[in-house]
């Protein structure tokens, strides 16, 4: 009977067990998620009701728009004044859009909100006077026959992420991590169509960024006996959801294993028109290679794409960019790459820049200036070079290659500087 | 003028810097990885861990000790943006 599959494609509530239903929404027509991502066939704001011998949970909601929906499933299976907690998992709009009117429905609820989500609460409802009790791991809530468990899992993808584990039926809550924008009326993971692409498009916009995190997340799910994983966006995950998480731990370690050990990875990356800034790159690899404990690589961005090299600057120590200036710019191949970075955990890397100019020269500082803004440090002033390097010149690309393996290998000397000498602006 | 080193462990870099100054304002200059986004005390993007000298720095203000409350900053944390030099201390990014 393959029209009864299609259960959220009905105004009530879809049950996952039998204390346990589905009371989110979908939203097939959305085509762009939050600027950055797109859905080719929509989404769903996963929110999920609990019923206990002692009362009602609510575990997130769903995005302002879409609260009809959701007030009519959860109507079908309880009365508001049945409702004793409410568990935001994430503050983020698409999961809290519903909650001042469901606060006005059930005054009675408590909230139950991860530590980090306190100072997030009040600034995006604009509320003060909601009860709450911040919660993290280790702590639980009783519905008398049920027990709802709280595992902080911070940054995934906000301060405020949180899953929430229903012990006697081994469920978890997940909030957004192990979820998808991918919108089918057949919701479960076994029933739905092809959404495996949704599943990596997801992880790879929202939460390859915070991978430690991710890593940190999985150590306190992978213990848990689970039935199912119930996300906040796409299918609920209750056949093999151990496969999802073996997944996301396979997506949050690099593909290839790395050669380098536990030297320092550093990857130079330029581009050059008279082959002025390549001579420069070809002096700095050579001699920062030559540091003992530093693995230089050299990459020539006319030769390559955007992605694999962010794929190589995710595992990478320091990163250093050879930019000409070009029309008192550095060039677009250089911005390009630095403009995708956002995907990846850059905060904490060395890094710097050089390069040959023809008369100002204003590339070399443009990119420090982005690098110390994706919150990279920058150790050694970069290095500007008129036109073609002497030899004199090639030698201090040298120095400034020794300088950049120095720093990388933690062997830099303390200097000391009076703060009148150093540079404004 | 009275004088104390900012020590950016991060960099291998001490700085003389005159006595109230804040340390943002070396952290700026030095390229340190203290990045920040407010500069008012307000975003707790600032946030640093004070290794030496902890006494040696201004007392949080209201302000402050609210951002890092909220912030869960631990022990010897403190906001760039907000405070000042007072005697010889070493930092690095929280």
């Amino acid at each position: 009977m393959k029209q009864g599959e299609y259960a959220a494609a009905q105004s009530a509530a879809v049950p996952l067990s039998g204390g346990v239903h589905w009371i989110g929404a979908l939203d097939p027509t959305l085509r762009t998620f939050d600027i950055i991502l797109k859905t080719a066939n929509g989404t769903s704001y996963n929110s999920y009701l609990v019923r206990g011998s002692d009362g009602v949970a609510i575990i997130d909601t769903v995005k302002e728009s879409f609260s009809e929906e959701f007030f009519t499933r959860l109507e079908s299976v309880a009365d508001y004044s049945e409702i004793r907690y409410i568990v935001l998992n994430h503050l983020e709009p698409d999961h809290t859009g519903a909650l001042p009117e469901l606060m006005r429905r059930a005054p009675q609820a408590r909230l139950y909100i991860s530590q980090r989500a306190q100072a997030m609460l009040k600034a995006l409802l604009k509320h003060d006077q909601y009860d709450y009790t911040p919660v993290t791991t280790g702590d639980s809530v009783s519905l008398g026959d049920k027990t709802l468990r709280f595992l902080n899992t911070p940054y995934l993808h906000w301060p405020d992420t949180q899953c929430t584990f229903l012990e006697e039926e081994s469920m978890l809550f997940s909030g957004d991590v192990f979820g998808c924008h991918f919108c089918d009326a057949r919701l479960f993971n076994d029933r739905v169509g092809d959404f495996r692409f949704s599943f990596e498009y997801y992880y790879a916009h929202i939460m390859r960024p915070f991978r430690e995190y991710v890593m940190k997340a999985l150590a306190l799910i992978e213990p848990l006996p689970l039935s199912a994983i119930a996300p906040s966006h796409g299918p609920i995950l209750r056949e093999r959801p151990e496969q999802y998480i073996a997944h996301y731990r396979r997506l949050a370690t690099p593909a290839l294993y790395s050669e380098i050990g536990l030297e320092k990875s550093l990857l130079i990356f330029y581009i050059s028109s008279y082959g002025n800034t390549a001579r420069m790159a070809e002096a700095i690899y050579q001699s920062a290679s030559e540091i003992d404990g530093v693995r230089a690589s050299l990459y020539d961005l006319e030769g390559g794409e955007v992605a694999p090299f962010v794929d190589l600057i995710e595992e990478a120590d320091g990163i250093l960019f050879g930019t000409p200036t070009i029309n008192g710019d550095a060039v677009k191949p250089v911005w390009d790459l630095l403009s995708s970075l956002a995907v990846v955990h850059t905060r904490g890397k060395l890094a710097g820049a050089f390069g040959s100019y023809g008369w100002s020269g204003e590339a070399v500082r443009m990119v420090e200036e982005r690098l110390r803004g994706l919150k990279m440090d920058v150790p050694v002033e970069g290095l500007r070079i008129k036109l073609i390097p002497t030899d004199e010149e090639l030698n201090a690309c040298r120095a400034y290659g020794a300088a950049i393996g120095r720093a990388l290998t933690g062997e830099a000397e303390n200097r000391i500087v009076e703060m009148a000498q150093l540079q404004t602006g | 003028m009275a004088k104390a080193k900012v020590t950016f462990l991060d960099l291998g870099l001490t700085v003389s810097v005159p006595v109230g100054t804040r340390v943002i304002e070396v952290s700026e200059k030095v390229g340190a990885g203290l990045i920040y986004g407010c500069r008012e005390g307000d975003c707790g993007t600032c946030l640093m861990k004070v290794e030496e000298g902890w006494n040696n720095l201004s007392e949080p203000s209201v302000v402050e000790a609210k951002v890092l409350k909220e912030n869960l900053a631990g022990k010897h944390c403190r906001l760039a943006c907000q405070a000042q030099v007072l005697g010889d201390i070493s930092v690095r990014p929280a």
